[in-house]
């Protein structure tokens, strides 16, 4: 039976049919639906975990104890699970251990474009690229037989227009898989020196295997057609290749590390000219230059970014299709992402912009509030660096500077790598003040549970970390929660901590305005009265609007959180009677 | 075919989509959607593919080869039109929500628009499509109502349209979807699709 399945659920799919029974992951985008997919098989123990390094632990100790293992991350978050998968790399697997890392070219919601390649390259281990759904779910049952048969944990690249993409995805029957024995052996897995100077010598004649492996595998196809043009290729750029260029010749490399020697010597040997075309950065390239082949790569294709159509037909045909001209899309502004109208971020940003407060900022949709009209963050740099940062501001400049410092973090980057920093700042007698935003959820990645929820991913009661208690345990003597809608509160509170000589958590509560259960969406509010001083515009509110000299509230988008009321100086902002 | 998709995040765009995919895909034709996920979905600019026909290769719609531009939103629709190819359709609603640079006041919502779409080699088509999605008893209906819109300027049988939403959206919310694509349907029809700009 064929189906239309996203690549993400492909992978689940894949994960369903090839016999995994353990799956972790951390959401980022575009690899969270995968986990979310995973889930829906109750066969398969699933888990959100606090972070991706423990995602990949868990992963990690599952292999060893015999089930096929899937792990899922962004490219970033395997930047926090790399100590583990450089660690796993020289003793190996006993089941199948796969990691789904998905990049996103063209940053659609990522702070950088890391081509995971590279951690393939590092770590010594293969790696896998899928063009689309269809082979999303068939390189994990391919990837699940290498990491076995090779002994080695396997990298399953996907990216953002794989992973967001829905294709055709033949339907099969679950293989039947059996749990593996436990792997008692500390002669593989105890990564001291003198077990692990042996296993690196096995590292690299398993990449060598790997190597012979790459000639052979039906992962790297050879299609000859006109031989004027030969194309190297991998992942979604075979597919924008292949439109541009039908009747080319293509290596495909579904196995894009390591690479085939003697196929692509001989693939280019039989072709006139041939390109690399590969998305990000040039690493079959120069591998494939390395050995004194003449290849075109990045002098014609752009290193940053997504590849497109448009971008191979300019860059090897130089041509353009010609399509509707017009100047519109030049002068139309342009439409940020913004926080919802209702959302409870807004008014805690409102009041750290009004104290004029330095903002050590985190990842989450909270983000946005660095942005106009509120531009009330100065940093935001990577998975919980806030309190760490603010942290060193101090240490910089000193506690006056602190005292006009704050952190914020989410709930969920708080628990992924926020605490470690806070236990910095209390261990070496730092002064910082770090607002925890409890909005109850992960929302940025579209709302999935963490451990602060106190529901598992299949909504099971669980114990929710208590933010208070953790804070006192770790040694915090200052800690206040505050409804992050009483802006009033909230601000008397921040003056009072970041006065304080002593490090404090201030936990503003509210759920996401989003979640099914919040409490809010009252009817929409109406303005009579305006006297046009544009208070009410500083709070960025996308359904507040401003023309002829009086803001205006648009209904259909308004949800009535009434934060724009307590903001209004005359009283003009009411309930619609 | 090639739709392309546009709208302001949260306006249901993925869901129409998935929609198209799974009619084409019910007709038996090779398929691929790509979506918008993550942070620009958050009230930003969103655009969507799909294609079917034959054999698919790339999910994303190349500049200047789209048959049809589905829009949210005027300023969306307008902001693609040069992925229309000559002759092409863009259907837009007559929502018009502001982006924020828009409503700080460090930019403008241009007001000649809709003038300056009619003057493209192009087929226009308006369509009050949060007042019909009201009509059939929920706002958020918009997408589907854009649905039948479309729906109404090409040849595909109005019951795979309807095995496709059915398929697409819970159960309890089938027949309020069914009767907004009927509407959409309806209204789009009612107004000639042949060059000229026509507003319904």
């Amino acid at each position: 039976m064929k189906n239309i399945l996203l690549g993400n659920e492909a992978v689940a799919r894949g994960a369903f049919e090839y016999g995994v029974t353990v799956a972790s992951a951390y959401p980022g985008t575009p690899s969270t639906e995968i986990t979310e997919n995973i889930k829906k098989y109750e066969n398969i123990n699933t888990e959100w975990s606090p972070n991706e390094k423990v995602a990949l632990e868990v992963g990690i100790g599952a292999s060893i104890a015999g089930a096929r293992t899937i792990v899922s991350m962004k490219h970033v978050g395997l930047n926090v699970a790399a100590d583990a998968l450089m660690s796993i790399s020289y003793p190996g697997v006993n089941a199948g251990l796969l990691l789904a890392v998905a990049d996103d070219p063209s940053q659609h919601s990522s702070q950088n474009e890391q081509d995971t390649r590279y951690y393939g390259m590092a770590a010594k281990v293969p790696v896998l690229e899928p063009s689309d759904s269809q082979e999303c779910k068939d390189f994990v049952g391919h990837g699940l037989k290498i990491s076995e048969t090779f002994d080695t944990p396997v990298i399953l690249r996907l990216n953002t227009r794989i992973s967001h993409s829905q294709s055709m995805v033949e339907l099969q029957e679950k293989v039947p898989y059996q749990l593996k024995e436990y792997d008692k052996n500390p002669n593989k897995y105890i990564v001291a020196p003198a077990v692990a100077k042996k296993r690196r010598v096995i590292a690299e004649e398993r990449l060598r295997k790997l190597e012979e492996f790459a000639e052979t595998t039906e992962l790297n196809t050879v299609e000859y057609k006109n031989r004027d043009i030969g194309i190297i290729t991998s992942g979604i750029a075979y597919q924008y290749s292949k439109e541009v260029l039908p009747d080319a010749s293509y290596l495909k490399l579904g196995l894009s590390y390591p690479l085939p020697r003697k196929k692509i010597t001989e693939f280019i040997k039989n072709c006139k000219i041939v390109y690399v075309i590969e998305e990000l950065e040039p690493i079959m390239e120069e591998k494939i230059k390395s050995w004194g082949l003449s290849v075109i790569g990045k002098e014609v294709i752009p290193i940053i970014g997504e590849l497109n159509q448009e971008i191979v037909r300019a860059s090897v045909l130089r041509k353009t299709i010609d399509g509707v001209k017009s100047e519109l899309s030049k002068e139309i502004p342009v439409r940020p992402p913004v926080l919802c109208p209702g959302c409870h971020h807004r008014g805690v940003f409102y009041v750290l912009k009004k104290l004029k407060l330095h903002v050590s900022g985190d990842i989450g949709c909270y983000t946005l509030a660095a942005f106009a009209p509120l531009s009330a963050m100065d940093t935001s740099i990577c998975m919980g660096a806030s309190i760490g940062m603010a942290f060193g501001f101090e240490k910089a400049r000193g506690k006056e500077f602190s005292k006009k410092t704050v952190a914020v973090i989410g709930d969920s980057t708080f628990i992924h790598s926020g605490i470690t920093a806070l236990i910095d700042v209390v261990y070496n007698q730092g002064n910082t003040t770090v607002i925890i935003l409890d909005n109850s959820t992960t929302a940025m990645t579209g709302h999935q549970d963490h451990p602060g929820t106190g529901c598992t991913i299949r909504g099971e009661k669980s114990h929710a970390v208590d933010f208070v208690a953790l804070a006192k345990a770790i040694g915090i003597k200052r800690i206040q929660t505050v409804d992050a809608h009483d802006i009033t509160e909230l601000e008397r509170i921040v003056l009072e901590e970041t006065q304080a000589e002593e490090p404090s958590v201030i936990i503003t509560k509210r759920p996401c305005v989003l979640l099914k259960n919040a409490s809010l969406i009252h009817e929409p509010l109406s303005i009579t009265g305006c006297k046009g001083c544009k208070a009410c515009m500083k709070i960025g509110c996308p359904a507040i609007s401003f023309s002829s000299g009086k803001a205006e509230i648009k209904k259909d988008l308004c949800v009535g959180c009434e934060l724009c009321t307590r903001i209004c100086e005359f009283d003009a902002i009411k309930k619609e009677a | 075919m090639n739709i392309l998709l546009a709208a302001v995040g949260g306006q249901g765009a993925v869901l129409a989509s998935r929609i198209l995919g799974k009619m084409a895909q019910n007709s038996g034709l090779d398929v691929k959607v790509s979506e918008v996920h993550g942070m620009s979905q958050r009230g930003g600019s969103v655009v969507t593919y799909v294609r079917f026909g034959e054999k698919i290769h790339s999910p994303i719609i190349e500049k200047g080869t789209a048959d049809i531009i589905l829009a949210f939103e005027m300023l969306e629709g307008a902001r693609y039109v040069e992925w229309l190819k000559p002759g092409g359709t863009l259907i837009t609603s007559s929502q018009r929500i502001d982006p924020m640079p828009v409503i700080t006041g460090t930019a403008e919502y241009p007001e000649d628009l809709e003038e300056r779409i009619q003057a493209l080699p192009i087929h226009y088509k308006v369509i009050d499509a949060l007042t019909y999605a009201r009509e059939a008893g929920n706002p958020k209906t918009i997408n589907v109502v854009l649905i039948g819109a479309l729906a109404s300027t090409t040849d595909i049988e109005e019951e795979k349209w309807h095995t496709a939403i059915k398929e697409s959206v819970p159960d309890k919310l089938a027949d309020i979807n069914l009767k907004a694509f009927k509407i959409g349907f309806e209204m789009s029809q009612l107004t000639k699709s042949n060059g000229e700009n026509d507003e319904i």
